[in-house]
């Protein structure tokens, strides 16, 4: 790649879950490199263990097997801030409360984490309900928030599960801007999971495939759509639409093939 | 809009009207010998006996010694109860080591600890406060870890992701967690405590609105009894209404739902 520095290295790894009803391999023999800077993009269906292996990379999950490796440059900084999938802010606590958690956690004072959560509040647009609690937002709101307590936070490498999923699209085109803004400001390693092709193509460098049962990689797709991307300009190049049919249908033989196979196995089970 | 302002004014006018009416059949049937004066008095009788009872300051003595006992023993069996609680939620080894020995004493009616507490504690005020320190702690213990267990795991993913040291896992998010559930525990104890401060009067107390109770019991004062068991009445909603507002003043994110 043309990655200087290698970010994130992850080799060999694989995840097997234990449940009563049998062991689910959500992760087989995933092995990749993610550059410092980079965007990376993770697609693929629902299931094929998306969640579970930002989780690892998190360190929130332990892995089965293989090993994974986050490259820090900054002791003073956080290794990674998650964005999570599910409703995940605190309702104990205010939009401003939440939103500089992570400051808080590292000691920030007060004033100063309020200043900088503010700034983020204002990006995502939530200025009026600055010291509302979550009760008071709709799950889109709630979502925004916690967009802004991992930007606030000022991490290393920004792990992002499906963030703009639950959003209305002005909003999430808003946000997709914003996101780009910041991260063409600080290059900030970045990996994201979305469930939409086309939001892959606007946000990364490169994107990777994933199958499920048991989730694998795919394809990685390099993304070399000209940066700055202008959101609403890239989807009319030809460029574009040659990466949507590749990545479709790739995903199109996945789904199709993981609905067989789930029919198949129901058929079974009778 | 004056449909619902009207059924709330309704509504209002019926929670004083019955309570009201239940009062002037009593002191009717009273007048007219329905029922036995002796035994269950009347609400002109009744009164009659507070006023003395007011003025000469025993009734707010005897008040104050109770108010006292059940706030220790509140504050006994809480504090402790807060504290394992939580650690029961959060530490399965606590809970396995706890739980089994709090669940098989717990169904125990704590009434049948008394002469035990007594051995032990002698005659004291000791001996009561810690009677209802025992109850007040089953109710809040089982209920703060119930909270502590029904913290959604997602809560404890966003404070380990985002560096939560031990002690800001407990401040931001075990604790505030489980405050709803701590305050049902508070409140189920405040109860267990007005209960439990009369059957811990009944023995060896000089004071206290029990012991008016078990006094007017042994005198035969029917009016005295029912001052005190108003009194208690009282006491329960005072209570209530405390707790609530403290409730509203440290759960805020919860009354705007
Ligand atoms: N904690 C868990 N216990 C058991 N199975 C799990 C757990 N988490 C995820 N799985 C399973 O692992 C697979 C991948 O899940 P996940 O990573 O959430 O997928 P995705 O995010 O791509 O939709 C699924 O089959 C899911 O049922
Ligand atoms: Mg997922």
């Amino acid at each position: 790649m043309a990655y200087e520095k290698e970010s994130i290295s992850v080799t060999n790894l694989s995840k097997i879950f234990h449940t009563t009803s049998g062991e689910i391999t959500a992760l087989q023999d995933i092995s990749l490199s993610i550059g410092e800077g980079e965007f990376f993009c993770i697609v693929g269906p629902s299931g094929c263990g998306k969640t579970t292996l930002l989780r690892i990379l998190a360190g929130l999950d332990s892995s089965s097997g293989g090993t994974i490796s986050l490259k820090t440059t900054n002791v003073d900084r956080p290794i990674n801030s998650m964005v999570f999938q599910e409703q995940s802010i605190f309702p104990w606590m205010t939009v401003i409360d939440n939103v500089s958690y992570g400051l808080r956690m590292r000691n920030i004072p007060k004033k100063e984490r309020y200043e900088i959560a503010n700034h983020y509040i204002e990006m995502i647009g939530l200025s009026k309900f600055t010291h509302a609690y979550p009760s008071q937002l709709s799950g889109g709101m709630k979502q925004r928030v916690s967009v802004a307590r991992a930007f606030a936070n000022d991490p290393e490498i920004l792990l992002m599960d499906e963030p703009f999923g639950a959003l209305d699209e002005q909003n999430r085109i808003l946000l997709q801007h914003e996101l780009l803004r910041i991260w063409e400001e600080a290059r900030k390693t970045t990996v994201f999971i979305t469930h939409s092709i086309d939001e892959a193509l606007c946000l990364g460098d490169r994107i990777m495939v994933m199958s499920a049962n048991p989730g694998m990689i795919k394809t990685i797709i390099t993304n070399d759509l000209p940066r700055p991307r202008k959101i609403s300009e890239i989807r009319t190049s030809l460029q574009y639409n040659q990466l949507f049919q590749s990545i479709w249908q790739i995903l199109r033989d996945e789904v199709t093939n993981s609905k067989a196979n789930s029919s198949t196995e129901e058929k079974s089970n009778y | 809009m004056i449909k619902q302002d009207y059924s709330s004014l309704l509504i209002r006018i019926l929670s004083i009207l019955s309570p009201l009416s239940i009062l002037i059949l009593w002191e009717v049937m009273a007048r007219v010998h329905i029922i036995d004066t002796r035994l269950l008095s009347s609400p002109s009788l009744i009164l009659h006996a507070f006023i003395p009872l007011l003025l000469s300051g025993e009734l707010l003595y005897n008040t104050a010694v109770s108010v006292q006992r059940v706030l220790w023993g509140f504050l006994a069996g809480s504090a402790p109860g807060i504290v394992l609680g939580i650690g029961m939620g959060l530490s399965p080894l606590i809970r396995s080591a706890f739980e089994p020995m709090i669940a098989a004493t717990y169904p125990i009616p704590k009434l049948a600890l008394m002469p035990l507490i007594l051995l032990v504690f002698g005659l004291g005020e000791t001996s009561k406060i810690f009677t209802i320190a025992i109850g007040v702690f089953y109710l809040v213990v089982i209920n703060t870890m119930a909270g502590v267990l029904s913290i959604d795991k997602i809560y404890l993913d966003v404070a380990q992701n985002f560096g939560a040291n031990r002690k800001n896992f407990y401040l931001t998010v075990a604790l505030p967690g489980a405050l709803p559930m701590i305050f049902a525990g508070l409140k189920l104890g405040m109860g267990m405590a007005l209960i439990l401060i009369v059957a811990a009067e009944l023995s060896a107390a000089k004071a206290g609105v029990g012991w008016m109770i078990w006094r007017a019991y042994d005198m035969f004062a029917i009016e005295q009894m029912f001052i005190a068991l108003i009194t208690l009445s009282f006491l329960g909603y005072l209570f209530s209404l405390l707790l609530d507002a403290l409730e509203n003043w440290v759960l805020p994110w919860k009354k705007q739902v």
